[in-house]
């Protein structure tokens, strides 16, 4: 998406971003300017994949900056810190194709870690790309799984599990599964994947349909 | 009725307001930046006001089907505060964003030098990022602030209809109507302005560039005032389209020059035709 994104813009998007993006060669500091103004100049239509047009525009941006590892990062967390909800997802969105060109390293997993302390269930789903599943600890990685069940963020988005999930992961789904059962709440449907590698754990789960079956 | 409150500190308020909110018609709002009550002490905290007001409160609207924007300066009673003259060179960073739709509030508390220095800094800075203005009146000797702050905006270059002079009263009203700005009535359960009041200035003064908010926060004021303004004026003969100009299409006039409103999501026109698609994706 990111390599194509002239092609779904206006003659004047593309200028905006041809004029950003030199004006980001001149100084890296305009980014601050720019980053936050790509919606408006661009607009903010849906792509493939979940992209859409800021966020893209944004991204491309981002590849522009003449930065790699801890200082790229830095400045990263820095526009994440201080962006709106859309800057913030710009940045996630950032970070594994950051990550695929070999620019970030570690550098990107404080704002991965902040996206998964917000309230805000986009950020949530977001800090959960490729890049946070391959880089976060079993621990974080098992808390913030367990974060996104908690908080209706659907696992179909969420990158990693089919390697990263492990025993320890669904005991914590079986207990969570029994915690809701015994406040008479629905259990989301997402847990029971996790749960079809051990079957032990699932045992005396009654909202377990599949399990029943 | 549909109603947007176009001054109101939702970081006081709860889910249950946004509700009853909701309820009442109201579909839109903008909230300024202003104090908390407790006084700051390092820009730090500001950065994270406005990071607030851009992320988790727009964020909480939603999920009760309200579109929040907002508004962000460095206000009149702590620009007083030394510590906080930081704050001014965060703002060029925060006026770029989407859903800033105006610097505000800006104005006199006590008309001290400190206030003239700032709010100057701060009408330059809405005339460069192209944003209207949401200039507060003092609660104090408020006549007099009023008619200082109409002579400084005149000096700023910013034309009139980019400027919106909030809390009139009857003493400060035809001042404001005459300047050609936008005159704002903050209708409060005892103080600033009453709906009652407010009726008998609508008849005074017209319909034109007004608009009407609740101006609710963390002290004793009532998000729902704005409908009730809109009841009193259809009870005492006004027109529905009267309503609607008063509570809806006046203040998207005004933030509406900001080019950054985002109304498409709630607008009960879009209800209306009965088409649920998400605006702006691509054809």
């Amino acid at each position: 998406m990111i390599p194509t994104i002239r092609s779904y813009l206006t003659g004047d998007g593309v200028s905006w971003l041809d004029a950003a993006i030199a004006k980001i060669h001149a100084d890296a500091g305009a980014i601050f300017a720019v980053f936050p103004a790509a919606g408006r100049r661009c607009g903010r239509g849906a792509l493939d994949d979940g992209w859409t047009v800021d966020q893209a525009v944004r991204v491309t941006l981002l590849l522009e900056l003449p930065l790699d590892g801890e200082p790229l990062g830095l400045l990263l967390f820095d526009l994440y810190a201080h962006g709106d909800a859309g800057e913030r997802l710009a940045v996630l969105a950032s970070l594994s194709v950051f990550d695929d060109a070999g620019r970030l390293g570690e550098a990107g997993l404080p704002i991965v870690r902040d996206a998964l302390r917000t309230s805000d269930t986009r950020l949530i789903g977001a800090a959960m790309s490729r890049y946070g599943a391959a880089r976060l600890p079993a621990e974080a990685y098992r808390q913030a799984v367990l974060k996104c069940v908690f908080t209706g963020v659907p696992l179909s988005g969420v990158a990693g599990l089919e390697s990263r999930a492990d025993r320890e992961l669904a005991r914590m789904m079986a207990d969570f599964a029994k915690e809701r059962e015994a406040a008479g709440r629905v259990v989301p449907p997402d847990i029971w994947p996790i749960l079809e590698r051990h079957p032990d754990l699932r045992a005396g789960l009654s909202s377990d349909t599949k399990g029943a079956s | 009725m549909r109603i947007f409150d176009p001054h109101i500190h939702m970081t006081s308020r709860t889910t249950d307001d946004y509700r009853r909110m909701y309820d009442a018609g109201v579909r839109a709002l903008v909230e300024p930046a202003f104090w908390l009550g407790q006084p700051r002490t390092s820009p730090g905290t500001f950065a994270d006001y406005f990071d607030g007001l851009l992320g988790w409160e727009p964020y909480r609207a939603a999920q009760y089907g309200i579109a929040h924007h907002c508004a962000i300066a460095l206000n009149p009673k702590e620009a007083n505060d030394p510590r906080l003259r930081g704050v001014l060179d965060l703002l060029p960073r925060y006026l770029a964003k989407d859903r800033v739709v105006a610097v505000g509030e800006v104005g006199y508390d006590e008309m001290t030098p400190a206030e003239d220095e700032v709010l100057q800094a701060q009408l330059a800075l809405a005339l460069e990022h192209e944003l209207p203005v949401l200039v507060h009146t003092p609660h104090r000797d408020k006549a007099a602030g009023t008619l200082r702050t109409l002579d400084v905006v005149k000096d700023s270059g910013l034309p009139p209809e980019m400027i919106l002079v909030d809390h009139l009263n009857e003493m400060t009203a035809k001042a404001v109507a005459d300047s050609g700005c936008w005159s704002g009535f903050s209708v409060y359960p005892d103080t600033k302005m009453d709906v009652h009041r407010m009726i008998a200035l609508l008849r005074l003064y017209g319909t034109d560039r007004v608009l009407v908010n609740s101006a609710a926060d963390w002290g004793h004021s009532d998000p729902l005032k704005t409908r009730a303004v809109g009841d009193a004026m259809l009870a005492d003969g006004f027109t529905e389209e009267d309503v609607d100009k008063v509570l809806w299409a006046n203040p998207v006039a005004f933030y509406g020059q900001s080019g950054r409103l985002e109304l498409d999501e709630v607008s009960p026109a879009a209800d209306y035709a009965g088409n649920t698609i998400k605006r702006g994706v691509a054809p």
